[in-house]
């Protein structure tokens, strides 16, 4: 189907993108890479009286460290996220998360920031951004302010970023080094939106893990901290009793949807595999470094 | 009723700088098609999901139907028809008529499109990997084998006349 009738405004600098926020509200929407909202126009399950293009806003793109966190751009494209030297270097999660971010063309076009203000259940970065404690910095003609992830994501679709606002950056502590991570999704076909999936990461001596930080997504209306299943898991050597102690902690801290990708007690289960399979993957990979 | 509103863009589309009034609604394949009748890229779902629609802008192979004309202004687009002019993937497209790498034919510009893209990195690739690259291209006769097959022979054989002696150039 074709797009519904909108006006269209190349924003010619981020206050000028805040104050077309500001007149507009809600009937407007940030066009990003439009990836997610090109499609709904198209099924017109979105009808914006505004689009605002921030395309050109080209320093809103890039991954930098500053010293202290990885800054990432709202417009900085999947495929750069998957080229950033900065964040191979400081953020292993997002590296291994990333090359689930749909196909190529979709991640040469689509960005970092859209995926986040978007905040869709399946989406990968939203699932990181929690799992890391990234920040999120919004602004507005009202001025700029800081949201942690753990209160940005509210629910389906729904995010701390008010109307009037625009997700400028995000703001993201670096891994240490004596932390591992691992990220495993599953969908019915590479790129493909998730069914379930799971950000972790922890700290790895002697088989004790530690700093333990389990989110899920997918299965659930937002990216989820698991906080039963990582004290579970806390100080314990991981082996079958901890894995089976996680697992069953799991089921109070999840309430998959009920949808057309599955039921949820067949959620849960994929969640609790790739829970075994996440920390599994991290015990070894503190083993070989 | 809203009015339909429009903007003139200026791009180039396959080497020719054009300039066009477009409806700031209308995506980029419809450009392409309708106004410029362009009709290599094609449509098949109109949402992100299938592929068929894949053209090249500024070097990167993207949807063509999550892209809005109006976009397009100031960038440089390529279609399967510029693709093949420039004789950037004869061998591949040899390797697809050879192995029957398509039956309808109605994916195969977008199949074309991306696997230039994996074929532009220059390294050899494991069939996985060709196989996750091209994920996002539907193919709903073939089953995608002949379409592997296809691309990864073009990749040895690109790979193969890269390391070979090159003749000596000149009158020698």
């Amino acid at each position: 189907m074709k797009a519904p009738k909108f006006s269209y405004v190349r924003a010619e600098s981020v206050e000028h993108a805040c104050k077309l926020l500001a007149e507009h509200g809600d009937e407007a929407r940030i066009l990003a890479g439009g990836q997610s909202l090109i499609p709904t126009l198209n099924m017109r399950l979105s009808r914006p009286a505004l689009l605002i293009d921030i395309n050109r806003l080209e320093h809103l793109a890039g991954a930098i460290f500053n010293g202290k966190e990885v800054r990432v751009g709202t417009l900085t494209r999947h495929a750069d996220v998957m080229l950033s030297h900065m964040v191979a270097k400081y953020l292993p999660l997002v590296a291994e998360a990333i090359p689930h971010v749909a196909h190529v063309a979709v991640r040469n076009r689509g960005t970092f920031g859209g995926s986040v203000a978007l905040a869709d259940p399946a989406a990968e970065m939203p699932a990181c951004l929690l799992a890391l404690g990234g920040r999120l910095v919004l602004q507005s003609v009202r001025g700029t302010r800081e949201v942690a992830a753990e209160d940005y994501f509210h629910g389906l679709y729904q995010t701390a970023r008010a109307p009037d606002e625009m997700l400028i950056e995000a703001l993201i502590p670096p891994q240490t080094s004596d932390e591992r991570s691992s990220f495993k999704e599953l969908s019915r076909r590479h790129g493909d939106f998730a069914v379930a999936g799971v950000a972790a990461r922890a700290r790895v001596k002697s088989g004790t893990i530690s700093n333990v930080r389990l989110v899920y997504f997918g299965s659930e209306v937002k990216p989820t901290l698991a906080k039963t299943a990582m004290a579970a898991a806390e100080g314990k050597i991981w082996n079958d009793a901890t894995a089976e102690a996680v697992s069953t902690a799991l089921a109070s801290d999840l309430d998959p949807m009920d949808n057309l990708l599955g039921k949820p007690a067949t959620k849960l289960h994929w969640q609790r595999v790739l829970t075994q399979r996440a920390l599994d993957d991290i015990t070894s990979k503190a083993k070989a470094a | 009723m809203k009015t339909e509103e429009t903007q003139e863009i200026t791009c180039k589309v396959n080497g020719e700088r054009i300039t066009r009034l477009v409806p700031v609604r209308q995506h980029l394949v419809d450009f392409l098609r309708m106004d410029l009748q362009l009709t290599g890229s094609h449509i098949g779902c109109e949402h992100g999901v299938c592929g068929a629609c894949s053209v090249r802008v500024d070097g990167k192979v993207v949807r063509g139907c999550l892209m809005l004309a109006v976009q397009a202004d100031g960038q440089n687009i390529v279609t399967i028809e510029g693709l093949t002019d420039s004789g950037e993937v004869a061998d591949l497209q040899a390797e697809f008529v050879e192995r029957n790498a398509l039956q309808c034919g109605y994916c195969t510009p977008g199949q074309l499109m991306t696997a230039a893209e994996l074929l532009a990195e220059g390294e050899i690739s494991t069939r996985e990997e060709i196989r996750t690259f091209m994920s996002g291209n539907y193919c709903r006769c073939t089953g995608y084998h002949a379409i592997v097959d296809a691309i990864e022979t073009t990749m040895k054989r690109r790979e193969e006349a890269s390391r070979a002696p090159r003749p000596a150039k000149g009158k020698a």
